[in-house]
């Protein structure tokens, strides 16, 4: 990988782990729209996730659990789309050993 | 704009996992034809700023936020078929670890914030960066891309709303407008920004793009 790339991760890293933590509370536009029509309460959550809302559970401070659920998810989402890419761009051997048994 | 479950009704949701997996299966078709190995871990890096850009709710007015998509960045540099097949990642990651964006709602989460985002934006970008052919074309481009990308994506959620029963749709267009033509402003500046630092440090990439960039590099 590049320095460039690995200076980009360490952006993403940085990110998500100095700068999430004190992100805007504030509802987003579709909830605030939900708040303002009066459907907000039925909004929920069906799926029991491991991080929800970006929390690392067991820490007491929310920053520090926002931060480190945000590493987390860095270190995932990098995981996971570079597993999707290898599995798409891995090519088939060439030559004739691919037709012998 | 994350949906949540409870919102969408299953005629609604399971329309648009469907038609979502139908174009992320091609996404990931064309993908595997253009993309190549060492362009991976690009992709992961990129996945993995969005994916923490979007978790830096910015403030705009009246006690309301909003943060980056992200569609129109990932398409000027990797297309827009393999810029939703990354999105739809992201998506899909934040769904099963976060819980942000209900787990029915994952199709209509891809519909809106991977594909229709991208398509109006990146379309957008295109038109411009062929009319105005320079850099800074390009990235006058990638501002108005971004921009409506946000509107695009905010319209049809508001669209999914009202097909849910939820609310007249007129009202639903009008409140999601209204919020994300101030979200995209913000989705805009944070495009450009990092658009314009990678062309500073990657001259190499002709337009930012570069798995055309490495199809002409071979071409020559």
């Amino acid at each position: 990988m590049s320095r460039f790339l690995w200076w980009a991760l360490a952006l993403a890293a940085a990110l998500a782990v100095a700068v999430a933590p004190f992100a805007s509370p504030d509802p987003d536009g579709l909830e605030r729209v939900a708040e303002d029509l009066g459907f907000a309460e039925r909004a929920a959550v069906w799926l029991r996730t491991p991080f929800a809302d970006y929390l690392f559970p067991g820490i007491g401070s929310e920053r520090v659990a926002t931060a480190v659920a945000g590493a987390l998810g860095v270190a995932a989402t990098a995981f996971a789309v570079m597993a999707v890419g290898r599995l798409l761009t891995r090519r088939m051997e060439p030559g004739p050993g691919r037709h012998a048994r | 704009m994350h949906i949540p479950d409870g919102l969408l009704d299953p005629k609604t949701w399971a329309s648009s996992a469907a038609i979502s997996t139908a174009a992320v299966g091609y996404a990931a078709r064309h993908t595997a034809r253009v993309m190549e190995e060492r362009h991976v871990p690009t992709m992961g890096v990129l996945a993995a700023f969005i994916f923490a850009a979007q978790m830096v709710n910015f403030p705009i007015i009246g006690g309301t936020s909003g943060h980056l998509v992200g569609a129109v960045l990932a398409a000027a540099i990797l297309g827009p078929w393999t810029a939703i097949l990354l999105l739809t990642t992201v998506l899909t990651v934040q769904a099963f670890l976060f819980g942000d964006g209900g787990i029915t709602a994952l199709g209509a989460n891809v519909l809106n914030l991977a594909i229709v985002a991208t398509w109006s934006g990146y379309g957008i970008y295109a038109a411009v960066s062929r009319l105005w052919p320079s850099a800074r074309g390009r990235l006058a481009g990638a501002f108005a891309g971004a921009w409506c990308s946000t509107l695009a994506a905010s319209a049809t959620v508001a669209v999914m709303l009202a097909v849910s029963g939820l609310v007249p749709l007129g009202l639903a267009l009008g409140a999601m407008l209204t919020w994300h033509a101030l979200i995209g402003l913000g989705e805009g500046a944070i495009t450009v920004a990092v658009l314009a630092y990678v062309a500073q440090v990657r001259p190499d990439l002709a337009g930012f793009r570069m798995v055309r960039a490495a199809r002409l590099e071979e071409a020559n």
